[in-house]
């Protein structure tokens, strides 16, 4: 026997083995797949309906919405103006209607993943045998490529706006889950006594403390969300998701350098803006850590 | 003047083992097992050892031991922080052991308030909001809490900070921040676990002295942890003394001094100026008519302290001095002896 080979399976084996497989799932998709769409349709209509504002609504407003929104959140003229000019450019270049389809899939699914993912961190938080079940799945979501469970959504689903939309949260899901357990458990447990010892229930504690403490790292879980979802972009629109993504995909295919270039531009614009206004907020939110004594 | 206090803290046959199977562990101590045997053989740690002591309505009880003697598990345990092992706590006669958890949060909120040693305030919140933390857990009103809470914010001294948060504040100012939280609740038993012990020593004496006149006028129940004796002694009605998880002492400042219980208390308290301390109540001699001479005799109250006593003999250069009482009857006598042997013993 030569060690340089494994003892594997045999050919027939594995295929039969693979074949059981791939037919048991056939067999589930066709029983439930039909039922598990109708179970989404909520979902696609709210895809279509937030695609649709952003796309009706015109254009100056938009980037006026834009603009407030990014100085609310960040109170920096500096971010203001650079939101407007890289909205102007994206425009002017020929990229708005898609700019918007990837805003509106990026927004529903950052909300789908704070809906999502704060009840499970939070859950996950105060107990430890579901953390010990949890983080395992959430290290599979995040390393097993995007491609291995693009195939069974797909066979669900079929290809369109829901799949992508679940194949883009599957993937962005895990540090908004990940960073709402870490920040309730780092709460001072001082803090927590003081809490028990005046009498609070656990709902009282969790609203009156372990959220507003969590919330700086919590915020940082939304930002990695919202980064990992325009990461995904272009895979999703493998599977029909509309957007910046697609362009991407047929300049790849047919070879148009210029055109993949200035549609990953649009992209890279988006996350830089995304990222610096929910940096100022994180940070703004948090000043009261600091001793400043300016009282 | 202790006599008449009723009982508001009864704790009755009380231990705690930390670890894995306590109950078990418990048993090994009943059959003779100690302390260190336990830690080293077993792994767990008996942190309360049968206590038994009585904490009484309107005084200021002081719990004192070294570092690892259970005073905090010890406090813990009244408002059931940390559950007991074996034994009870009975608060106003109410087992606090059997309570439900509802019973237990609304015993909290009503009966109890606690100050931290550091201070454990709520960072992301000003201080007038954290002033009214424990109202606002009770559920009262708005106007109720807005009302108490300033009230609260300006008899600890800080009003016009209600809008700063903790992290810019001084250490005493957040302490104060954590006694009006703690008052803001009206409730009966306040609770303090070591929460002057953070503070530099003149702010700590400040604050001892805001606790003490504060409590001159609401008459609460006060558990004050501590182990500075110095400390123990300024604020104490009574004073206990942990050592290992085992209450070895409990009385009057003076009845702690005058009779160590063993060389442990002995040890502690060997250091202490006692003059400042003893009362002429705990030297004199109640026997008048053995007094051979009452010329030249000077006339002391019997809640001077020792150090008053003598200013008072030295300043008329006598060697007697008569005690009385608040009524001006004579109680006792004490001579220049009985002052020495009380200063050196
Ligand atoms: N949760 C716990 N698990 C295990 N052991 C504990 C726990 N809490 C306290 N202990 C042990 O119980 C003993 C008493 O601790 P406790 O904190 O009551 O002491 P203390 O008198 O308050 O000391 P200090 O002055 O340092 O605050 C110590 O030996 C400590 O190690
Ligand atoms: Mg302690």
């Amino acid at each position: 026997m030569s060690w340089s080979e494994f003892p594997s399976m045999s050919r027939a084996d594995l295929r039969s083995l693979r074949k059981s497989i791939d037919e048991s799932f056939r067999n589930f998709t066709q029983e439930y797949g039909e039922s598990l769409e109708r179970f989404f349709d909520p979902l696609l209509e709210f895809l279509i309906f937030s695609e649709r504002l952003l796309l009706s609504t015109p254009w100056p407003i938009m980037i006026a919405i834009c603009a407030a929104l990014a100085f609310l959140a960040s109170r920096s003229w500096k971010i203001v103006v650079g939101v407007i000019l890289a909205f102007t450019l994206i425009g002017y270049l020929g990229m708005w209607q898609d700019t918007m389809r990837t805003l509106s899939i990026i927004t529903v699914c950052t909300i789908v993943a704070i809906a999502i993912g704060i009840p499970i961190g939070i859950a996950m938080a105060r107990s430890n045998k579901l953390q010990a079940l949890i983080s395992p799945i959430l290290d599979v979501m995040q390393t097993m490529p995007s491609f291995v469970y693009l195939i069974p959504v797909v066979m669900l689903l079929g290809i369109g706006k829901v799949p992508g939309l679940i194949a883009v949260i599957i993937y962005a899901l895990p540090p908004i889950v990940r960073l709402t357990n870490l920040g309730i458990r780092q709460v001072d447990p001082d803090v927590i006594e003081a809490a028990d010892a005046y009498g609070c229930s656990g709902w009282q504690k969790l609203v009156n403390i372990q959220m507003p403490l969590a919330l700086p790292s919590i915020f940082a879980g939304v930002n990695q969300t919202i980064m990992m979802s325009l990461s995904m972009v272009v895979i999703a629109s493998m599977i029909g998701v509309k957007g910046l993504g697609q362009p991407v995909l047929k300049a790849i295919t047919n070879q148009y350098f210029s055109m993949g270039l200035l549609n990953g531009f649009a992209i890279v614009a988006i996350a830089i803006i995304f990222d610096r206004v929910s940096q100022q907020y994180g940070r703004r939110i948090q000043q009261h850590r600091q001793g400043d004594h300016n009282g | 003047m202790d006599k008449n206090k009723q009982p508001k803290i009864q704790i009755v046959n009380l231990s705690k083992v930390f670890g894995r199977s306590p109950k078990k562990m418990l048993q090994l101590v009943q059959q003779g097992m100690d302390k260190n045997e336990l830690l080293t053989k077993h792994r767990h740690v008996l942190a309360l050892d049968n206590i038994n002591m009585e904490l009484k309505e309107h005084s200021i009880e002081v719990i004192m031991g070294l570092s690892g003697s259970g005073k905090s598990t010890l406090i813990r345990h009244i408002n059931r922080l940390i559950a007991p092992t074996a034994g009870e706590v009975l608060v106003d006669g109410e087992n606090v052991c059997n309570m439900g958890a509802g019973q237990l949060r609304r015993f909290r909120q009503q009966k109890t308030a606690m100050v931290f040693q550091n201070f454990a305030l709520l960072p992301h919140r000003t201080v007038i909001d954290n002033i009214s933390f424990g109202l606002q857990i009770q559920g009262k009103s708005e106007t109720q809490i807005k009302r108490s809470s300033y009230y609260w914010l300006e008899r600890v001294g800080l009003a016009g900070y209600e809008k700063n948060y903790p992290a810019q504040l001084s250490g005493g100012m957040q302490q104060r921040v954590g006694l009006a939280r703690a008052l803001a609740c009206d409730a009966d038993i306040l609770m303090m676990d070591e929460a002057f012990s953070a503070l530099d020593p003149l702010i700590r004496s400040d604050m001892q002295d805001v606790l003490l006149e504060l409590q001159r006028e609401l008459k609460k129940t006060i558990v004050f942890i501590t182990h500075d004796l110095d400390e123990a002694l300024k604020i104490g009605d009574r004073i206990a003394i942990l050592n290992q998880g085992q209450l070895i002492q409990q009385g009057s400042a003076d009845n702690i001094l005058l009779h160590p219980a063993d060389d442990y208390v002995r040890r502690f308290v060997a250091d202490v100026n006692r003059t400042g301390v003893l009362r002429a109540r705990s030297i004199m001699d109640s026997q008048l008519q053995t007094s051979p001479d009452f010329s030249n005799t000077v006339v002391v109250q019997e809640d001077d302290t020792v150090r008053e006593v003598l200013h008072s003999m030295l300043s008329a250069d006598s060697y007697n001095a008569l005690v009385t009482n608040q009524s001006g009857k004579a109680v006792g006598r004490i001579d220049s002896e009985m002052l020495a042997a009380a200063v050196n013993n």
